[in-house]
Order: structure tokens, then C-alpha cells, then sequence
């Protein structure tokens, strides 16, 4: 019965696709076609030049012996399963310091914002210069500390062991975003709640993990989820910064994506592992989704 | 009443949503699509291809600033000499990827500059027209190139391109660094062993044990990192076309850049080069312009950055030491013109490279870009006005049987790639060069069975489609 469409609501329909029909031809042309061309050039070889010819499951059966695949999957997955958890805190972490009454809050909460306004290529060209193993402000801190333990600082860009949390620490300097949902979350966090609490004497942790975790969980699942496609996705900064890497040690799946369609002119094979990123990263969500609607709780559900 | 009203007011939403849904359909076509279609269906019309009564020729070069400039001197040298034919440039940024595009897409220009090692790839997949034809109608032989340059424009014993400004490699060194390390700054290093004991003897650390200056590393500038197995006597492709990534001379080659790794300490190296940072190589900071790096291989381009940034460096060049019974050994490098498959004037186009490879024009092109001509005959005139002073070695080093060239191989982009890699592997102490190469072998080598897979797919299915007609 609630699929039944009275015929105002049919019209309104009507009215409302008709209104929004440039943006869905648009969108068809330019994002729909050729998300399906690539499903169909991902089972040929294709060149841009030559016409496509069919394969089979060829490329994928490629893709699945290539250790440069499993490699820059690695590296991925490694990369993402750092920053995230980090990256997650660190901005709760800030935004619940800016939540408190503190001076300047206003200053603050724009100082922390900003870094995530940078457009990734000069954050890219920037954080070459902190990190530089020579001249970079980041050893010339670490080095006169280190030294008394007889230690020296890591050569961040030049060590495979040191590429990956370089680029953590690149993408912690712009957890502004996600630190702003939090800070909208934490605000919608009604007041009354934590007077009643401190009315039955509770402390301030158990306030944080009964009152405030579970009313901001949608915020978290929400950061979540972008986080998980955001770094998959990883791309712009580590092909400025490093390219491969040593060792291959920043060589991402985009990157490899990147090299074989517009380096190597195999746009078949790189349509494949595009579509083995997609599989992954709605797996990945899917899985995410799963466990955490076990925590997350919604106020209006019990409206 | 209130019923006509809302009918009205009904009627109206409909209205300005079929009003707004119209006009931005229109803006879209008339905007976007009309004149995509346009072109397509008549590219003569919208590309102008006549200039004042002449045949316009659209040639797309990479070059900008004054190697740009030197090439506009021979166009409009070429645009005077005759009353058909108008070569206009467009400087190209990104060339490669454009001409694809722009091939793909069916409206290439006529002539474009690429560099050598663009050409079997695009060659390989038909995006080039074959110039023997009208190579030997316009009497272009073979015979009158260095060897090596013409052979950069053959793929599988057909001519698709032809050299413009050629390049070889070299030792470049500092010679006060070398007085100050008590050595002859005329007796540049002859063999490897000297190389190595000089670069030990040039490399100066500071208080703290730090690389200050370094007399030689294989790393640096990092740009060839594929090809030091030539030096020893290594190649990556046999006669047959086979890959020989495991090829005897290429892990000589690692052995002596892992023994670098370990001689000067890894950690150390990392820390002095990473000082360098990225993308300093044309700028005053360029590290051997600044004397931190005594020696290394450049090419017969790092003349104009001395000359721009600092040219009071006092500096020689010798050809690069290589293994015993090997010598003059270099890696030479052209660009290159072409012709697109569907090029409008593939004739007129011709009748310009033909232009640029006459002695005289291709000397003007040559002398203001500072290099050298890929042509056998040269004036001594030439040799005379060069401002280059060791001008004449770059051009020996290419005459050399011992000049090596990239495999015109269309797998070459990635060749490279994969051969850098087992590099870094190797420099970071990570494999053995054994272990590296083995591995590189084997990615080329399957990447090159499925690449025949494909080929036999391709065959099967035009055979098919023949079958049915």
C-alpha cells in the first residue's frame, strides 16, 4: 500500500524529474556511460587507439598474478588501516577539546579548521620541504632531541619503512573536516543529559563513553565510512610527494591504476583493477555498515 | 475559485519547469554539443587550415623558452624559403597524452615533436604514418645519419620518424673540487676502479660525520637508473627482440651500485640526497652547480644550466668509465618528428621535416638549442661557432659503436618502471641484484606473453569478422 502513488503525488513526480532532467541527462552522459564502458573495457585490450578487443577474464587473471598488484593493494590497505583509527581520533580528540569553554575557542576551532583548506598539491610540495632529511623543520626539531638517546631521525622520503607514516602524519595535518562534523555532533548533544548525570554524581568518562559516544555515534559512522573511501582512494599527495617510492613503498592502487591506463595505454587492465577497487571498497563499507549499526544510535529511532 | 487558482498555479510550475528544462537543453546543445558534432562531421571547415592563400600546417612541440625559439627560427626560415606551404607551432604541454587524445579522436595535427622513446609504442598501435616512402622520394637516406639517431625512428624495419636536436650522456666533473681533493682535474677517471677511488677521495664529510660533498653516486640524479648495466657490458633486449632484464652485465651493474649503498652507508646517502628535495634540477640549487656532488652522468643539455646558473663552475667532461674492453659507451637519446596517421597534409608536413634535415637548417636548429647534429656530414663552421665547449665529445660518444639506445620496444615506459624499481630494491641493501633482476625478468616477461595472448585475440577475431564477409 505505500508504493501506491495518488495521482497529485504522480504529478509531483513528474514535475520534480522534469525540473531536475539537465543534471540526469547530464549526469547519464558524462558519469553514467562511461562507468558502464568500463565494465566492457575491462574484459578487452584496449589502447585508445585500436579498437578494443575482447579477452575475456584475461585481465583479471593478469591482475591477480601481477605482484605489483598486490603490492600497491598493500600498501593501500596498510596505509588505510594507520590513519584511519588515528585520524578518527585525533579529531574527535580536537573536537571535543573545542567544545570545552575555553579562551579564544572561536580562534582556535578556525587555526585547526584551516590546514584542511590547503589544495593537495602544495600540502604535497609543502610537507616535502617539512619532511626534507636535510634542511626540513621536522628533523631540525627531532635531530637536538634524539640526541641524547644516540638516536638520529628518520629520513622520511628516502626510507621505505618511513614513507607510509610521513604520509599519515600529511593527512592527520587535515583532519579539519571531519573534526567540524564532530564539533556540529557534540553540540547537538542535549545539555540536560549531562546536568542529570552530575546530578547522580557521575564521573567525567563515564559521562564521555554512556552520553556522549553513543549520541555522536552517527558522526563517527558517517566519518567512517568517508574515511574508508577517502583512503582507498589516496592518490594526489604520495604521486607529488614520493611517486613509487623506495622500494615501491608509496606505490598505491590508484597510482598503479593511474600508470597502466595513461603510462603503459593498457586502459583494459586498468579498468579491471578500477573495478577491484570499487568491489573492495564496497566491501569494506558494506562490512563497516554491518558491525557498527550495532553502535550506532540514532535519536529519532526512539521518537 | 481556489480550485482554478491552484490549477493555474498547477499549470504554471509546469510551465516554467518545461521553460527551464528547455533552456538549459538548448544552452547544453548549442554550447557543448552542436559544436562538438560540427567538428567532427567537418574538421576542414572549423580548422582553418589555409593561411593567407598557403597550406597551413599545425606542428605541436614540446619545447618552450629557447629551444622553442630555436625551432621557430627554422620555421619561419622554411616559411620565407617558399609561398605553398605556412608551419605554424603550438607549444604542447603534456604532449604525449595529448597526441593520443588527439589521434584517438581523429583530428591530430600534422606534425608533432615527440621524444624517441614515445615512437614504437605509438608506432605499435598505428597512430604514426610510415615515412619511407616519401623519405626516399625526397632522397633521405640512412646513410646520412649517425647511425643511432636514425635507428630511434624504425620500428620493426619501418621509418615513422625522423631526429630533430640528438643528445648523449657523459661524466660531467668539478675540476676544483678535484684539485682540492689533490687529484688532476685533467685526468678525468678511464675506468671503473678509478672512478670509485676517485669518488672516494672527492667525497668530504662534515664535523658530525655527514656527507657534505660526494665525490660520485649511482643514485644521483636518478634519471637512468635503468640503464647502468650498458656500462657493463649489459643489454635489456637481445638481436631477437628477447628481454634480458637478468642479463650478466646488468647485475655487474647492481653489484657496483649495491657496493656504493654499503660503502658510504646507506642511512647517510639517503640523508645527503634527500637534502637535494624534488624538482631542483634547473635552478642555481642544482646540486652539482652548488659543488656538492663532484661527478655524475649528465647529459649535453647540463652545458646551458652551467652557463645560467653558474657559469663560473669550473667543469670537464669525459666520456663515462665502463668495464674493461668497452669504450665510449653512452645512452643516446633525439626527439623527433612525426606524422599522425590522419594528418591532412601528410605532404606538406614532409616537405618540412625535409626542410629541418638539410644540413644547414638542421646546424641553425642544433647550434641554437646547444647540442649537436644527428647528421654524418657537419661544417667545421659549426664546431667553430658552438658555444658548448666539449661540444665535439658528446657528438664522438654518438658515433661510437658503444652507443646504446632505450629497446624500441613499445613495453619500454614500463621496462623502465619496473627496472628502477629492482634499483631502488637493490640500492636500499633490500635484495640481492640477483634476486631484483629475476624478478623484473619475470614481470616483463609475463607482461609480454599476455601481451601475445592479446595479439593472437586480435587475429582470431579480425579472421572471424574476414570469415563472415
Amino acid at each position: 500500500m505505500i508504493f501506491k502513488i495518488s495521482h497529485a503525488e504522480f504529478c509531483n513526480i513528474k514535475k520534480g524529474l522534469l525540473f531536475i532532467s539537465p543534471w540526469i541527462i547530464g549526469m547519464a552522459l558524462f558519469v553514467g556511460y562511461p562507468i558502464v564502458a568500463s565494465i566492457y573495457y575491462s574484459f578487452t585490450d584496449f589502447s585508445v587507439l585500436l579498437p578494443p578487443v575482447g579477452i575475456g577474464f584475461q585481465n583479471y587473471s593478469d591482475l591477480l598474478k601481477d605482484d605489483l598488484f598486490w603490492k600497491s593493494l598493500n600498501n593501500t590497505l596498510l596505509y588505510a588501516a594507520i590513519s584511519l583509527p588515528l585520524g578518527l581520533g585525533l579529531s574527535l580528540f580536537l573536537a571535543l577539546f573545542l567544545n570545552q569553554p575555553i579562551k579564544f575557542r572561536d580562534g582556535f576551532r578556525a587555526v585547526y579548521f584551516l590546514p584542511s583548506l590547503v589544495p593537495l598539491i602544495p600540502l604535497a610540495i609543502l610537507w616535502q620541504w617539512i619532511f626534507n632529511s636535510r634542511f626540513g623543520i621536522l628533523n631540525g626539531i627531532l635531530n637536538p632531541l634524539l640526541q641524547p638517546l644516540q638516536a638520529s631521525a628518520p629520513n622520511w622520503l628516502e626510507d621505505p619503512m618511513w614513507t607510509k607514516p610521513a604520509l599519515v602524519l600529511t593527512r592527520l595535518w587535515g583532519v579539519g573536516a571531519s573534526m567540524i562534523i564532530f564539533l556540529a555532533a557534540l553540540q547537538e548533544v542535549p545539555k540536560e543529559l549531562y546536568e542529570s548525570a552530575e546530578i547522580d554524581g557521575v564521573t567525567h568518562w563515564r559521562k564521555f563513553f554512556n552520553i556522549t559516544l553513543p549520541l555522536i555515534s552517527p558522526a563517527i559512522y558517517f566519518n567512517l565510512i568517508v574515511g574508508i573511501i577517502a583512503s582507498l582512494q589516496f592518490f594526489a599527495v604520495p604521486f607529488v610527494m614520493l611517486g613509487r617510492g623506495p622500494a615501491d613503498s608509496s606505490y598505491f592502487f590508484t597510482m598503479y591504476i593511474y600508470d597502466a591506463a595513461f603510462k603503459y595505454l593498457r586502459m583494459g587492465y586498468a579498468s579491471a583493477m578500477a573495478w577491484l577497487m570499487f568491489i573492495l571498497t564496497l566491501v569494506l563499507t558494506i562490512l563497516a555498515s554491518r558491525v557498527s549499526s550495532r553502535f550506532v544510535h540514532y535519536e529519532t529511532d526512539n521518537l | 475559485m481556489p480550485q482554478l487558482k491552484r490549477k493555474l498555479n498547477n499549470q504554471f510550475i509546469y510551465f516554467s519547469a518545461i521553460v527551464l528544462a528547455g533552456i538549459i537543453t538548448l544552452v547544453v546543445l548549442t554550447a557543448v554539443i552542436l559544436p562538438c558534432l560540427a567538428f567532427d562531421l567537418f574538421p576542414s571547415y572549423f580548422r582553418s587550415d589555409i593561411h593567407e592563400g598557403r597550406i597551413k600546417i599545425e606542428y605541436w612541440e614540446k619545447w618552450t623558452g629557447f629551444e622553442g625559439e630555436a625551432m621557430q627560427k627554422v620555421i619561419d626560415k622554411f616559411n620565407q624559403s617558399q609561398s605553398r606551404i605556412w608551419v605554424e607551432k603550438r607549444p604542447i604541454s603534456r604532449i604525449e597524452q595529448r597526441f593520443l587524445v588527439s589521434v584517438a579522436g581523429k583530428n591530430p595535427p600534422d606534425l608533432a615533436g615527440l621524444q624517441a622513446f614515445m615512437i614504437p609504442n605509438f608506432a605499435e598501435k598505428g597512430a604514426l604514418k610510415s615515412l619511407d616512402e616519401l623519405a626516399s622520394e625526397f632522397n633521405i637516406k640512412k646513410e646520412d645519419y649517425l647511425s643511432v639517431f636514425w635507428d630511434m625512428g624504425v620500428y620493426q624495419n619501418k621509418l615513422y620518424a625522423l631526429p630533430t636536436t640528438p643528445a648523449t650522456l657523459a661524466l660531467h666533473y668539478n675540476k676544483r673540487l678535484f684539485r682540492e681533493a689533490g687529484l688532476d682535474p685533467d685526468k678525468p677517471p678511464r675506468t671503473l676502479d678509478e672512478l670509485d677511488s676517485m669518488a672516494e677521495k672527492l667525497t668530504r664529510y662534515n664535523n658530525k660525520g655527514k656527507i657534505k660533498t660526494i665525490g660520485f653516486t649511482p643514485s644521483y640524479p636518478g634519471w637512468w637508473l635503468w640503464a647502468w648495466g650498458f656500462w657493463f657490458g649489459g643489454r635489456l633486449t637481445d638481436e631477437k627482440g628477447r628481454i634480458t632484464m637478468d642479463d650478466a652485465g646488468n647485475v655487474k651493474s647492481l653489484v657496483w651500485v649495491q657496493n656504493y649503498a654499503r660503502k658510504y652507508g646507506l642511512v647517510r646517502l639517503q640523508e645527503f640526497e634527500g637534502g637535494f628535495g624534488r624538482l631542483l634540477f634547473a635552478s642555481p640549487q642544482n646540486p652539482f652547480l652548488t659543488e656538492q656532488v663532484a661527478m655524475e652522468l649528465q647529459g649535453v643539455w647540463m652545458f646551458n644550466f652551467i652557463d645560467k646558473y653558474n657559469p663560473k663552475l669550473e667543469w670537464g667532461v669525459a666520456p663515462f668509465p665502463a668495464v674493461e674492453g668497452l669504450e665510449n659507451v653512452t645512452l643516446a637519446d633525439c626527439d623527433d618528428l612525426v606524422i599522425p596517421t590522419d594528418a591532412p597534409h601528410p605532404r606538406e608536413a614532409f616537405e618540412f621535416i625535409s626542410f629541418v634535415q638539410q644540413q644547414e637548417n638542421m646546424e641553425l636548429l642544433c647550434m641554437e638549442q646547444r647540442k649537436f647534429s644527428p647528421l654524418k656530414k657537419v661544417s667545421e663552421d659549426f664546431w667553430i661557432k658552438h658555444p658548448h665547449p666539449y661540444i665535439k665529445l658528446f657528438y664522438e660518444l654518438a658515433e661510437s659503436p658503444n652507443a646504446k639506445t632505450q629497446p624500441m620496444i613499445p613495453m619500454f615506459q614500463q621496462m623502465r618502471e619496473e627496472m628502477n624499481s629492482a634499483f631502488s630494491e637493490v640500492w636500499l641493501l633490500k635484495k640481492t641484484p640477483e634476486q631484483a633482476l629475476e624478478r623484473v625478468q619475470n614481470r616483463i616477461h609475463r607482461a609480454w606473453e599476455s601481451q601475445k595472448r592479446v595479439e593472437e585475440a586480435k587475429s582470431k577475431s579480425q579472421n572471424s569478422r574476414l570469415g563472415k564477409k
